[in-house]
């Protein structure tokens, strides 16, 4: 099968250096062909020792685990425990940046500061605190207490759900009795439902699964909270997608994972002359080249312009590459696969988060309290590596696209504001309404190795935008779509239907970018799919609608990981029609 | 003269070699539509245990075959692969080829009123419940082959 339809990637593939026993995710795929039938239709139980059992999905064999559990309550119960992982992960990735939060509130982390005042007064009185005429350390802390509240014990709804989300999803969320009263407590009942002998009716868990989904959103929405406010809001910025901003002259560093805590204070000591000065005494004439992978990538482009390398699933081929120095993880969809690879070039991996450690990568604690020195630390790491680059394994492909990401929900509605001031959103709506756009669909997730590398994005993304539907993209969808050329004006002329072109074409003149808005707009990264919800909360209050009632969709059209699940998951309940592609554990239910 | 051959010891009992049988005799090949079909595909393959061993007992195509003596209507045939098949439309269901069997691998599909049992995968080189196998317990072999092997295993024994 083909791999990928990146050609940088394909290139790498088939020409790198790294040696014939080189192995990447495509080849440990199909080693794992054919993959075992019970488990892809999620008809095996393991929760408990009397297991494993497997219900036979033909009919002859049995009908029930040991225990009686049918094969509904089994798929039922493997479906919320995939929500629960993938809300852990938010949960993980936002009480991470609340408690560096908390340390700079505390002054114990002097490298990090609030950076947008004018989002944490935002995020503030939508919470319910009063901030006229307040320092604004005190309405931070009162925040910060706030959204720590909401992991632990808090016995009442969520602030960061019942505060973002309409009447209207509210009232259906209460009706069905899902709405969450803590982050971390729904994690661990759905855990508790779902262990030996608890809960068996397949409704009743996936109840429960739906709670925990509001409790991912929740997290989520928390996530990109605190860190716009400690990092900014991300505004329009033009940058470059794809393996060929790598450069051969240069030392190059790349950030992979999903958090800005690290990768922020990175991307700004890698502009330190001093740093930059001994990259060249080491030889890189060209000084350090910091690019992004994966989420973390999408966090540095947003918010700093760096370039982004590539997505997930063809993490290890920038490794191939040959040029790459360093490669710094911090947590969420790193292959362990990646230090095997690195064996076979000069690559340093590096990790940095207590949690997430890997046989084979170097170790380097990362330590909020003194930030900018660990990040220096890392950075001198890939200088000393640089050095030991061999010249006979360079394997730079030439395709990069040039991306304009930044685009979050305060930069949507300023660009149209600039349509008008007074009512931001009445273009919007306007357009929406004469059938200048049909929809609006947001393209989340990941990549999967299950189908060529970003086929599904792009096939799904031309039909729809030829059809009028403007286009929403997190994660690794807008990895894909920006490495791929459609984050740009000339995009809008080539792909975009003639209603559509002209918005975008208005908008993007009024906002003076001197062409049309990319028909693909880069929102961040996957901890930031809440940035398409407040667009669409933002439109549905104006009309006094329910968010079902916008032509409002979700794609994850090659996702792999039990966060798109909790994602896809919680854009059903938000009354979104969603297309979550690759969850097929379900597929021998009886309704 | 090939025949399929599982190494005992090597048998997880996964039956993932009787889900790729099931999905090898399906309509359109896949798994996702094979447990959809109205009447789903049979196995033709048994994956058994007895304490802790656990085996696939399967189909020995043998050169005497007594299920083919027993056909009475010649539904069954060897074909040029020297493998035993069946002809759906002589088969009448008297069932003489299950109660002959002595591995006991010819079932009944109650559905279809046809015996069922394995036919090498005809449109495979590989048959499917030997490339599903993930520990290699399964494997085609060549029956001299195979005693070659053996013959070398005995010489490579422990002495006791």
């Amino acid at each position: 099968m083909k791999r990928s339809t990146d050609k940088a990637v394909t290139h790498v593939l088939n020409n790198h250096k790294g040696g014939k026993q080189l192995q990447t995710v495509w080849d440990r795929y199909e080693a794992q062909q054919p993959q075992c039938g019970f488990g892809e239709l999620g008809v095996c139980c393991r929760h408990c020792m009397q297991g494993p059992c497997r219900i036979d999905p033909f009919g002859e064999g049995p009908d029930r685990g040991i225990c009686g559990a049918t094969a509904d309550t089994i798929v039922a119960r493997g479906l919320a425990r995939a929500i629960a992982g993938g809300t852990a992960s938010h949960s993980g990735h936002a009480l991470h940046v609340a408690h560096v939060f908390k340390k700079i509130l505390a002054g114990k982390a002097p490298d990090y500061a609030i950076q947008d005042e004018v989002k944490l007064k935002a995020v503030a009185v939508r919470s319910g605190i009063d901030v006229e005429g307040r320092p604004v350390i005190d309405v931070a802390r009162e925040l910060l207490d706030k959204a720590l509240s909401e992991f632990g014990d808090k016995g009442e709804p969520l602030t960061w759900a019942a505060s973002t989300l309409p009447l209207g999803r509210i009232k259906v969320c209460s009706e069905l009795g899902i709405v969450p009263t803590s982050i971390d407590g729904t994690i661990a009942e759905v855990m508790h439902r779902t262990t030996y002998g608890v809960d068996a009716d397949p409704i009743n868990i996936l109840l429960g699964a739906l709670k925990c989904a509001v409790a991912d959103y929740t997290a989520c929405h928390i996530a990109t909270d605190l860190s716009d406010i400690l990092f900014g809001t991300p505004q329009p910025v033009v940058s470059k997608a794809n393996l060929g901003v790598l450069r051969e002259e240069a030392v190059n560093i790349a950030l992979h994972g999903h958090n800005p805590l690290l990768s922020d204070i990175i991307a700004q000591v890698a502009s330190e002359p001093k740093l930059i000065a001994e990259a060249k005494i080491a030889g890189a004439t060209e000084g350090l080249n910091v690019v992004g992978i994966c989420c973390t990538g999408n966090e540095v482009l947003m918010r700093h312009g760096i370039p982004l390398a590539t997505s997930s699933i063809s993490q290890e081929v920038a490794i191939m590459t040959g040029v790459l120095d360093a490669m710094v993880v911090d947590y969420q969809c790193i292959m362990p696969a990646i230090a095997t690879v690195a064996e076979c070039f000069h690559t340093k991996v590096i990790t940095t988060m207590a949690i997430a450690k890997m046989p084979g990568a170097e170790h380097m604690a990362f330590n909020e309290e003194n930030a900018v020195e660990c990040a220096r630390a890392i950075v001198r790491q890939g200088i000393e590596r640089f050095t030991y680059r061999n010249p006979d394994k360079v394997c730079i492909p030439q395709e990069s696209s040039t991306a304009i990401a930044g685009f979050s929900a305060e930069a949507i509605i300023g660009a149209l504001a600039k349509v008008n001031a007074d009512d931001p959103l009445k273009p919007l709506i306007d357009n929406i309404v004469a059938g200048n756009i049909r929809g609006i669909c947001l393209f989340a997730g990941c990549n999967t190795v299950k189908v060529p590398q970003d086929h599904n994005y792009v096939e799904m993304v031309k039909k729809l935008l030829a059809e009028n539907v403007l286009i929403l993209a997190t994660g690794c969808a807008s990895s894909a779509y920006a490495r791929h050329g459609f984050m740009t004006s000339e995009a809008t002329k080539e792909y975009a239907g003639e209603g559509l072109t002209a918005v975008l074409t208005a908008i993007g003149e009024a906002a003076g970018l001197g062409g049309p808005l990319p028909p693909v707009l880069h929102m961040g990264s996957c901890v930031d799919n809440p940035r398409a919800v407040d667009v669409a909360v933002a439109v549905a209050n104006k009309l006094g609608v329910d968010l079902s009632q916008l032509p409002v969709v979700a794609s994850a059209p090659e996702a792999v990981t039990e966060k798109a699940v909790a994602i896809g998951t919680w854009a059903v309940v938000g009354g979104f029609p969603t297309h979550l592609a690759w969850y097929r554990q379900c597929w021998a239910v009886s309704w | 003269m090939q025949f399929l051959y599982a190494q005992t010891d090597r048998c997880l009992g996964c039956r993932s070699c009787e889900i790729a049988c099931r999905i090898e005799h399906s309509e359109e090949k896949n798994l996702f539509s094979a447990v959809s079909q109205i009447h789903p595909p049979k196995k033709r393959l048994f994956v058994e245990q007895q304490g802790d061993r656990k085996e696939p007992v399967l189909c020995h195509h043998c050169d005497d075959s007594p299920c083919m003596a027993a056909c009475i209507t010649g539904s069954l045939y060897r074909d040029e692969r020297g493998v035993i098949r069946r002809r759906d439309e002589r088969c009448i269901g008297c069932w003489s080829c299950i109660m002959a069997c002595p591995f006991g691998v010819v079932a009944r599909d109650a559905n279809l009123h046809l015996a069922v049992k394995c036919d090498r995968c005809p449109d495979r080189e590989i048959p499917a419940c030997v490339a599903s196998c993930p520990t290699k317990a399964l494997r085609l072999v060549d029956a001299d082959m195979l005693s070659e092997e053996r013959r070398q295993e005995y010489m490579l024994r422990e002495e006791k």
